[in-house]
């Protein structure tokens, strides 16, 4: 494996396959968790710990899981990050464990972790499956902490629950609320084409 | 044959190992994850419930051995005087329902009460939580008598919309009573080195 493509391997999750947006894929915690840059960079965080461990151990027993039973072997090793993610971040941040609730056990059944696990962990050596997992995670986080972002200032006037505009600025509630989700999700990805398509 | 056998033992031991790695985890977050809970769960309603004590109820508590059980006493001192507020559960529409009580030691009267956890319909069995007139009708209600909706002859005003909710309110608060007066003289006894 040599250098150049490992670096392939990390870049493409940042940009060519950034996973809510050229994929396609994870929509459920992009749309129910981007109500703030807080909530969505929390998420990718916790996500990108699960996949880029899930990856590994994929990997490193690929030679040992049997064909036939590798789904319920991604589904124990997965499952069993994603507690461990829970229950450290119930014992450091609590409150970040409070807004998000129910998302962060529902990573067990993420389409990205899967995803990974399947098409790319399952049939790579470990250091490539490693610069996978952290690059599709990392894009993760990004594109959620984008679409936080975006919706954070525009539907609350805050950034990071500070207020960023005068007393004067009516905030879209629309932008926080579900449907304002998917706008603004249809919106990155109508950009996202714009620019990758010359 | 020895295919099966093969997805078997991997399985069983991939298993094996989750389970292991997730007890150590879940042993070496208890004691962390229980603070956190204090601080941001129980904390608001201990407050609440406490408002205006002379001491900190957060920081003054202490636990009682209840058969298996290990329940914690939260102690607030009004005009030297020490109250307690414990923890009950009731069974709701949706499960469990986390309650704070807080009691007069004196007159076994509750100095109010509040929703720690549900999983009650939001807007409906929440609002037992969200709805400050609900749980204010328990203030100065007494610990010796059942609590009881008013559709079961009861004086509870229970949550429009939510009679199950507010049933399993009732059903923590009297499970609570029950232990409360079978500890009653160890929590005294306790309360009492915190009050001065």
């Amino acid at each position: 494996m040599s250098e150049v493509s490992l670096a392939q391997e990390f870049t493409k999750g940042l940009w060519k396959e950034i996973p809510p947006f050229r994929l396609v894929l994870g929509l459920c915690p992009t749309l129910a968790v981007t109500k703030a840059f807080e909530t969505g960079f929390g998420m990718g965080l916790a996500l990108t710990f699960v996949l880029v461990c899930s990856n590994v151990l994929v990997s490193a027993g690929r030679k040992m899981i049997p064909a036939k039973v590798r789904v319920p072997c991604f589904i124990i090793i997965i499952a069993t990050f994603v507690v461990i993610v829970e229950l450290m971040m119930q014992a450091y941040t609590y409150p970040l464990f409070l807004k998000l609730g129910i998302f962060i056990p529902l990573i067990v059944v993420n389409c990205i972790v899967l995803g990974r696990a399947e098409a790319f962990a399952y049939k790579n050596g470990i250091g490539a499956s490693i610069a996978d997992g952290l690059g599709m995670g990392i894009g993760f986080t990004i594109a959620l902490s984008v679409l936080g972002s975006i919706r954070e200032i525009f539907g609350a006037g805050t950034f990071l629950g500070k207020a960023i505009f005068g007393a004067s600025f009516q905030p879209f509630t629309f932008m926080v609320e579900a449907p304002g989700a998917f706008v603004c999700l249809g919106l990155m990805l109508g950009i996202m084409n714009l620019v990758g398509s010359e | 044959m020895r295919d099966i056998i093969r997805m078997f033992v991997v399985l069983a031991v991939m298993g094996a190992f989750s389970g292991g790695a997730l007890a150590l985890v879940k042993s070496g977050t208890a004691e962390k994850i229980e603070f956190q809970q204090l601080k941001f769960v129980k904390g608001p309603a201990i407050q609440e419930i406490m408002e205006g004590s002379s001491n900190d109820p957060l920081v003054d508590r202490f636990k009682i051995k209840d058969g298996e059980v290990e329940r914690s006493f939260f102690v607030g001192v009004f005009d030297g005087k020490a109250n307690v507020a414990f923890e009950a559960e009731g069974k709701g529409f949706g499960g469990a329902i986390g309650l704070m009580v807080g009691v007069n030691l004196e007159t076994d009267e509750l100095l109010g009460m509040g929703v720690t956890t549900h999983s009650e319909t939001p807007g409906l069995g929440a609002r037992a939580k969200d709805d400050p007139s609900f749980r204010a009708q328990f203030k100065g209600m007494s610990l010796n008598q059942p609590f009881k909706v008013m559709t079961d002859g009861g004086k509870v005003d229970a949550v429009s919309g939510a009679t199950i909710t507010s049933k399993g309110v009732c059903g923590g608060m009297n499970q609570g009573a029950e232990f409360y007066k079978k500890l009653k003289p160890q929590i005294i006894e306790k309360a009492a080195a915190f009050a001065n």
